[in-house]
């Protein structure tokens, strides 16, 4: 548990060393109050809630956070100190737990700094705030599910970029995987148990079920499951690929 | 347990390349051991085992009596490790950087801010404590590399190439703080300086392509040189001949090689037979003989041509590039 403080710690002021932090902040920013404004028409629609503004998070996410991801095991095995921290006495577990809270906290503070949008929305009109809640609740754990993915990939390469597509792509697909159109593609030839189980697995499917307001336990369950199926592999993947 | 680390039959395969090849050895508190060998000879991987950051392929590692796969982390704290390289948080200053370390080593404390001081004086990083460690010049990375090693003042200490980079003062104030510390503590250093195993260490190993080559002190090492004890002598030009004849002539001498000439002068280096000093007997002779000698003096036979030795073997084929 102190370990992964400590790592976790280490990780987070990393990510204020380099202009990333700031970078990646205003993009967060400027692109979720775009996205609401405009393609969203947040003042359009006549309606005081931010549903347009967390209907974009998944596609903002699944090029947002595995940027943040894909730092976190590649460069550390490209400049070596891969060694220093695995031959430090903490366990593999400790380490990618550190990271992972460490990259999700930034992920948190990132959202967190949304908030002149509710504060906005509660001005013009009276939102229902307990939806706006669970929808920034049901927003970070989504973040947190895309960045297990991004955080196992980077474990896999010493190379950022690679490790950036690579997550994008994987987080794209499990973004797609429930709209209609990829549906069409498997439907009639796939037997229907893939094709529900593809549904199943859809982060926008999910997404939208907790922005309706309901914390269903199905997807606290699907995106819980998730993050620890990832970060294991991401342990294994940091066992076999360290030395290499 | 006086037995820091005890490796048998250590063994690392990368594919087809075996890298360390079931490597016996043991290292006790206050030994400095010198681990020589060839570039890819396996010392980097041998210590890489010990340390716990690659899983042998084979044998075991015991570090203070615990295996480091079975138990890494405990065997972790018990050691001090620099990497080959000295990788560390270029982000990081070396303030912030040994903070980390500390945190990580679990020191709190007037304890913990008497070993960051200690340490920063002893390896003299006080100067850039400050600097992110990505600009500093490479001896001041290896010197923070080193301070942390040493932070935690661990009984195994476990240094790859600790002086590579490091300019003359500071090679011999790494080389006097491993013997300051090395009192109570297993160290393990690699190096391809052979005059650090001279200064520094108390044992020396040699290995090549993965097997023990050699073991023993520098001196045991140093008997192997044929030029060991032997003896280098001036005379003039006039009276090469002379002496050459009488040298051979002289029981204890194994070879005769006349060196250089020139000057009126021509030197010689007379090798010993046994291994044992021949000096006493060469200077009667000369003396006996008549022989003006202008200058002699014992060798002790240099370190590095043992290495060559021993690493190329007498058919003198390289060592290196084993998975040709
Ligand atoms: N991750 C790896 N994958 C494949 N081969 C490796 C790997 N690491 C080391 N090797 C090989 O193992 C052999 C031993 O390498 P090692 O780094 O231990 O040598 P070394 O004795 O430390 O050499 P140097 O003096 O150059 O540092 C080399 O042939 C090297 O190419
Ligand atoms: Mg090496």
């Amino acid at each position: 548990m102190r370990n992964i403080a400590i790592i976790a710690k280490r990780e987070f002021k990393g990510y204020f060393a380099t202009p990333l932090a700031l970078v990646f902040i205003v993009i967060f920013l400027a692109l979720t109050g775009a996205f609401a404004f405009y393609v969203g028409n947040f003042f359009g629609r006549g309606y005081a809630d931010l549903s347009p503004f967390f209907a974009y998070h998944p596609w903002l996410f699944l090029l947002l956070v595995p940027a943040i991801g894909m730092r976190l095991w590649a460069e550390e095995r490209k400049s070596g100190t891969i060694e220093l921290l695995m031959t430090l006495p903490v366990s593999t577990l400790d380490a990618v737990l550190g990271k992972f809270f460490a990259a999700w906290a930034f992920c948190g503070l990132a959202l967190a700094l949304t908030f002149p949008m509710w504060i906005t929305v509660n001005m013009l009109g009276d939102p229902d705030n307990g939806i706006i809640v669970t929808s920034y609740i049901g927003s970070f754990v989504m973040a947190g599910a895309f960045l297990s993915i991004s955080a196992c990939i980077s474990s896999l390469t010493k190379n950022q970029v690679i490790a950036f597509i690579i997550a994008a792509t994987v987080c794209f697909l499990f973004t797609m995987s429930g709209a209609q159109l990829v549906l069409n593609f498997f439907q009639g030839w796939a037997p229907d148990v893939l094709v529900d189980a593809l549904r199943s697995m859809s982060f926008l499917t999910h997404f939208s079920a907790v922005t309706q307001g309901v914390i269903d336990m199905k997807d606290v369950v699907f995106f819980g499951s998730l993050i620890v199926m990832w970060l294991f592999l991401n342990i294994i993947a940091v066992e076999i690929n360290k030395g290499r | 347990m006086a037995e820091m680390i005890a490796l048998s039959r250590l063994t690392k395969r990368f594919g087809p390349l075996t890298a360390v090849d079931g490597i016996d050895m043991k290292v006790s508190r206050g030994e400095v051991l010198g681990f020589l060998g060839p570039n890819g000879a396996g010392k980097s991987t041998t210590m890489k085992m010990v340390t716990g950051f690659l899983a042998p392929t084979g044998g075991s590692a015991l570090v203070d009596g615990i295996d480091v796969t079975v138990d890494p982390v405990k065997a972790k704290q018990r050691i001090g490790y620099l990497p080959e390289g000295a990788p560390c948080y270029g982000d990081m200053t070396p303030r912030g950087f040994l903070n980390f370390i500390a945190d990580v080593r679990a020191l709190s404390g007037k304890e913990r801010d008497k070993a960051i001081d200690e340490t920063i004086e002893r390896v003299e990083i006080a100067g850039v404590l400050d600097q992110p460690i990505e600009t500093l010049s490479k001896g001041f990375k290896r010197r923070v590399g080193l301070a942390q090693a040493i932070l935690h003042n661990p009984p195994v200490l476990i240094l790859d190439e600790p002086t590579d980079g490091l300019d003359p003062n500071q090679k011999h104030q790494v080389r006097t703080l491993i013997q300051e510390m090395a009192a109570d503590k297993a160290v393990v250093i690699s190096t391809h300086i052979l005059e650090e195993v001279e200064a520094v260490c108390t044992r020396a190993v040699v290995i090549a392509r993965g097997k023990i080559l050699a073991d023993g002190t520098p001196e045991d090492l140093l008997k192997r040189s044929p030029l060991h004890n032997a003896v280098h002598v001036r005379v003039a030009a006039a009276a090469a001949a002379a002496v050459e004849g009488d040298l051979k002539a002289l029981s204890v001498v194994g070879a005769v090689i006349r060196e250089q000439a020139g000057n009126g002068y021509c030197e010689f280096s007379v090798t010993s037979k046994s291994g044992a000093p021949i000096a006493p007997d060469v200077a009667a002779l000369l003396k006996d003989k008549g022989h003006p000698v202008s200058d002699l003096k014992t060798e002790k036979g240099a370190l590095d041509a043992v290495f060559r030795e021993i690493t190329r073997g007498p058919d003198k084929k390289p060592a290196e590039a084993p998975h040709a």
